[in-house]
Formats: structure tokens, C-alpha cells, sequence
């Protein structure tokens, strides 16, 4: 394991020093427990948003702390759900009297940590509504296993959500809409090599020189298939089939496209995959008028990226379009 | 304040009908010291099928709760307990259910994943269902215990044959009724619902995950062991073992677990 870190069990803990010394002014790091908050919270009158989430998919979410996105962020350990207390805790202290958002990814652990936090805000008199992300095609939605995966549709949630409690708008709409996007969106992502958890010193899963994951999941969870290594356009292709086919994208529509990469693919390999993805929409009818490209919601150091899809309308085009001012994203402030 | 029986006096010969706060804490540290001696096995079950981490979570988790226990001198019955500190109260065992509300704080709070909103529900809806009882009764314990179940259940929405916990909590918690109803001790009810447990968590080798992680893998997650159900039959051995040796002597050890009986 090569790693630009001290010890294994203090990354976390020194990544969140970083943060904190970095963005001071921005942001506020609380420790004891964990939580990362704007640093004007509360704000009188608006619907605080709070996500959180395992640690190692940067920014994803602590980078997306700010005005016109995130009030606080609770990071877990690397790939660990956060806890309860911490939450709470951000709940708390970010609530402005309009009540809270919780913009949670759909994993088992994540859920209940989540749900046991709002059980206990509320109990407290805290109004709390809980949106769950569950936009990953690769995994079957059905009884019989724990749902889709969140994956790119959160960044999209938290950034249109944010504008929208900027704006003044109620808890329940601010949830509405987060149900909106998750609606509208769906994802699909593809690793070339396997991520290196700090803790584990190696690789989570074994994937050969000439070999390719796909359907991964943000964690190393196991894809669809492995399939033989692919040019650009073929994966583009494999990804935006199952997207496009899923919600059905129909010719006529317009999205928002996000090609989002896993940690340690280099921006111009994510470029040649947007080109291919815009080929392949304009065959089929389907415009891309808003995108976005970059390492937003990454796996560690793994390799490969996703394609995420969301069916814009005038009012998510115009929220999308807002001021968002975050270290993470940031135009128009 | 309840008017358990013999719940007047610190444990005495009634130790054997009953479950006080010194069979719990000796319940909690034996646990503690099951999980951090299995910690690597439940650990290779969740990598198998899950995410590497359950063997590590709980560990943690368990050790933050000895830890609390230690700090709130729960070394024995006759300490002060919450409510202690008026000159005729030092005598008054400490009620079950803020002990085992701590226990399941400190879990969710440290174990994380999964594993943490349910055991940490599992001890909170024991906690509930105790309330300021100091002493329980085999019918009491039963209930108690079925309550938390039912917190695992609400709190996961996981039914028996999902490949969960639940699998061994949930036909131990309802063997452990029956005995109560037959008019078994504590420590002879437990023993039997460890033994369901046991058989519960066996039962998970076949079935395919339909709940957690592991339903991501469809059927590949057949042929293991649920991880999860597998700590959970650990949990109720821990309980038999406690209440036997508090029936036997009021010395409870954290000795380890025999192998010879040994089902992972
Ligand atoms: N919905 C559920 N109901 C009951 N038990 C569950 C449920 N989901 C998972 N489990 C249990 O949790 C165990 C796994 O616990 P663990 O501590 O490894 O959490 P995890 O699944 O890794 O959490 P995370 O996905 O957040 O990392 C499983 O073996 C299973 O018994
Ligand atoms: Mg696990």
C-alpha cells in the first residue's frame, strides 16, 4: 500500500484537521463527535440540509458544506456509515427554525444510523424529514435485496435542495423536490482497478490488468459483471444503455449529464468519456443541456467512473443554475 | 419503584429466580469478551459475504461498553447506581433499565454500520421494557427480551429466513418465552434459547441475503454464514453463561468460551 498518510487509524481524524485548517473561515469542524458545518449556521429561517456518510469518497459530503448546498456534513469512518450522536449533534445546531433535511444514501447502515437520529430529534421537538438516494442501476431494486445503491444523484440532490432552502422554500417542498431528483436520476459506474482501504493495506477486491468491474459500487461492492477491458466509447455505451433504459430517457428530453470519476482517473480520460456520452444521447435523441464533470463523489484511489443521468425541467435547471459557494462546488457566489 | 420479589436485598438466594443488574453487567462483560474472542471469525464471516468490518465493529463496540460499565462502578450489585447518593439508599440495587439504556447508547454510538442501530435498538427496547425494575423475574427477562427483539425487527424490518440476525434472535427470544411459561429459571431458559440460537444461526448457511449487504450478492450469498446472526447466538450463549454462574456463585468470570460446543 503506498498512501500519503501517518498511521491507518488516524486518517480520518487528520484529514478532518486539514479541512478545518484549509477552509477556516468557510467551515467548521466539530470533533467529538465528528460533524463539518457552514460556518454562518444556523441560518434564521431556512431549511437546514444535513448528509453524511462513510469516509474516503471526497468531497462527497464535507465538501459540499456552504451556502446554496450543505448546512453540516457527518463523515463516518473510511466507508462507515456515521453514527447517531453525530447527527444528532449537527441537527442540532444547524437547525434555523425552518426544521432539517436529511439527504441520506441508501445502504442499510447508512438508513437506520439516520432514522435512529431522527427518531431522536424529534423526540427532542426537532422536525426532521429524511430523504433516502437509491439511484444505482447495477444493483436489482426488488423484495428481495436492500435496494439500489445511492451514488451520483446525491451531489445532484444536495446541490438543487441547497438552492432550493436558499430560496425560502418550506421543509416539505425542500423534500419533495430531493424526491424529485431522486426520481428522475439514475446512475451507473465501471472500476478499472480496485480501491486500497487505509485499514485493510490491500486492494478490496482483484481485478486483472486486462479486466474491468462493471456496475461498482462506491465501496469495491461487487458490479454486474467483469467483463474483459473495454475502449471508452464501448463502456460509455454498456453505462448509458442501462442508465438511459432504466427511468426509460426518452428522445426529446433534457438532461443534466454527470460523468464522475472514482479517485484515480485523471480528468482527461473523464473529457474523452463526456465526448463519447454526448455522441451516444444525441443518437438517441436526448439532450444534454447542463453537466458536470470531475471527481465529485470518489472511492478512495480506485479507478473508473460513473454516469449518472437526471431528467431536467425548467425549475431543476433553474436550482441547478443558482449560486452554490462550497469548496467542493462553487459558481455564481 | 417496583415490588419485584425479592428485590429488597441485594442478591441473595434469590439470584437463581432472578436477572439483577450483577447478572446483566456479568452478561455484558461476557459478551464483551466472546466478541473480542471471536473477533477475527465474525470478521472472516462478514468478508465473505459483507464488508470485512463486523467482527471490528462490535469489538469496539463492547469494549466502549465494559468501559462504561467500569467508569459507573459497575463492578457489582451493592455500588451506588444512578439514583444513588441519599444515606438509606446505598443499599438499593441499581434498576436494569438505565443500565442496559447505557449499553445500547454506547453501541450505536461507537459500532456503526448495521450492527449498531440494531444492537444499540436491541438494548434501548430492553432498557424500555425493564424500566425501573431492579430485578426480573424469568417472565420479565422473557419479555424483556422479546422487546428487544422486536427493536431489532422494527428498527431493520428483517424477517427470519433473510439471512439476518434475526434468524437467531428471533426463535430464541420466543424459545426463551415458552421456558419462562414452563416455569424454567432464568439460567435454564436462556441455556435453551442460546441453543435455538444456535440452531438459527446454522439455519442462515443455505439462504440467500434479502436484508443488508449481503443482498447485493443475490445468490452467490448462499453457503456462508450470516456474520450478524452468527454474533447474535454469541449474545445469547454470553446471557446463559452469565445467569448460570450467578445462580452458581456470586463470582461471575469472563471465562472463555468452551470450544467443544462450539458452533461457528
Ligand atoms: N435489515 C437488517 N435487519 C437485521 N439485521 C441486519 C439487517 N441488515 C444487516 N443485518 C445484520 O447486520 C450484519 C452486518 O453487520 P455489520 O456490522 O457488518 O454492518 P454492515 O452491513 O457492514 O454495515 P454498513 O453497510 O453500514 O457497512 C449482517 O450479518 C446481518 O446479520
Ligand atoms: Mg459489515
Amino acid at each position: 500500500m503506498k498512501k500519503l498518510i501517518n498511521r491507518p487509524d488516524d486518517v480520518v481524524r487528520e484529514e478532518l484537521a486539514g479541512v478545518a485548517l484549509a477552509h477556516a473561515g468557510r467551515l467548521v469542524v466539530h470533533t467529538d463527535p465528528h460533524w463539518i458545518a457552514r460556518a454562518d449556521a444556523p441560518v434564521a429561517g431556512k431549511v437546514a440540509l444535513v448528509s453524511g456518510g462513510g469516509s474516503g469518497h471526497e468531497p462527497m459530503h464535507g465538501g459540499f458544506v456552504g451556502p446554496g448546498m450543505l448546512d453540516a456534513a457527518c463523515p463516518g469512518e473510511v466507508f462507515t456509515s456515521p453514527t447517531p450522536d453525530q447527527m444528532l449533534a449537527a441537527t442540532r445546531a444547524v437547525d434555523g427554525g425552518a426544521g432539517v433535511l436529511h439527504i441520506v444514501k441508501n445502504y442499510t447502515g447508512d438508513v437506520m444510523n439516520f432514522e435512529m437520529a431522527a427518531d431522536l430529534a424529534r423526540d427532542e421537538g426537532l422536525q426532521v424529514e429524511q430523504v433516502v438516494i437509491a439511484d444505482d442501476v447495477a444493483v436489482e431494486d426488488s423484495l428481495y435485496t436492500a435496494g439500489r445503491r445511492g451514488v451520483g444523484a446525491t451531489v445532484l440532490a444536495e446541490k438543487i435542495c441547497g438552492a432550493a432552502a436558499e430560496e425560502g422554500r418550506p421543509l416539505a417542498a425542500v423534500a419533495g423536490l430531493c424526491r424529485t431528483v431522486d426520481e428522475r436520476s439514475r446512475s451507473m459506474g465501471v472500476a478499472l482497478t480496485s480501491c486500497t482501504v487505509p485499514a485493510a493495506g490491500r486492494p478490496t477486491f482483484e481485478l486483472g490488468e486486462d479486466e474491468m468491474e462493471v456496475g461498482i459500487g462506491i465501496h469495491g461492492e461487487p458490479g454486474r459483471e467483469r467483463r474483459p477491458l473495454a475502449s471508452a466509447t464501448e463502456i460509455v455505451e454498456t453505462l448509458a444503455t442501462a442508465v438511459v433504459a432504466d427511468l426509460p430517457f426518452r428522445a426529446g428530453d433534457e438532461v443534466l449529464a454527470f460523468v464522475n470519476g472514482m479517485g484515480a482517473t485523471p480528468l482527461m480520460e473523464l473529457y474523452v468519456v463526456y465526448a463519447a456520452l454526448h455522441r451516444f444521447l444525441e443518437e438517441s435523441g436526448i439532450a444534454i443541456t447542463r453537466s458536470l464533470v470531475g471527481s465529485y463523489m470518489t472511492s478512495l484511489d480506485m479507478a473508473g467512473c460513473s454516469v449518472t443521468l437526471l431528467r431536467l425541467d425548467d425549475e431543476l435547471t433553474r436550482l441547478w443554475d443558482a449560486p452554490v459557494d462550497t469548496p467542493g462546488l462553487r459558481w455564481g457566489a | 419503584m417496583s415490588a419485584a420479589p425479592g428485590a429488597a436485598g441485594p442478591a441473595s438466594g434469590a439470584a437463581r429466580d432472578l436477572v439483577d443488574a450483577a447478572a446483566v453487567a456479568a452478561w455484558l462483560r461476557a459478551y464483551a469478551a466472546a466478541v473480542a474472542e471471536r473477533r477475527d471469525e465474525l470478521t472472516e464471516l462478514d468478508a465473505a459475504i459483507g464488508d470485512a468490518d463486523h467482527g471490528v465493529n462490535m469489538d469496539r463496540g463492547m469494549r466502549a461498553v465494559v468501559a462504561r460499565l467500569a467508569a459507573a462502578g459497575g463492578e457489582g450489585p451493592a455500588q451506588e447506581g444512578p439514583h444513588g447518593g441519599g444515606p438509606d439508599e446505598a443499599a438499593t440495587p441499581p434498576p436494569l433499565g438505565p443500565l442496559l439504556k447505557t449499553a445500547g447508547m454506547t453501541l450505536v454510538s461507537t459500532v456503526g454500520g448495521a450492527a449498531g442501530p440494531l444492537y444499540g435498538t436491541f438494548f434501548l427496547e430492553m432498557g424500555k421494557a425493564a424500566g425501573e425494575r431492579t430485578a426480573l423475574t424469568a417472565t420479565e427477562w422473557a419479555e424483556a427480551v422479546a422487546a428487544g427483539v422486536a427493536g431489532v425487527q422494527m428498527r431493520g424490518r428483517a424477517e427470519t429466513g433473510d439471512k439476518t440476525m434475526v434468524d437467531a434472535l428471533l426463535p430464541a427470544a420466543v424459545a426463551l418465552g415458552a421456558a419462562a411459561a414452563r416455569g424454567s429459571a432464568p439460567a435454564a431458559a436462556t441455556r435453551e434459547a442460546a441453543r435455538v440460537a444456535a440452531e438459527g444461526m446454522r439455519a442462515t448457511i443455505p439462504l440467500v441475503a434479502r436484508k443488508g449487504r449481503a443482498s447485493y450478492l443475490g445468490q452467490r450469498s448462499a453457503g456462508h454464514q450470516d456474520p450478524g446472526a452468527t454474533s447474535s447466538w454469541l449474545l445469547l450463549e454470553a446471557a446463559a453463561r452469565a445467569l448460570e454462574a450467578c445462580g452458581a456463585a456470586h463470582a461471575p468470570q469472563d471465562e472463555p468460551m468452551p470450544a467443544a460446543d462450539d458452533p461457528v
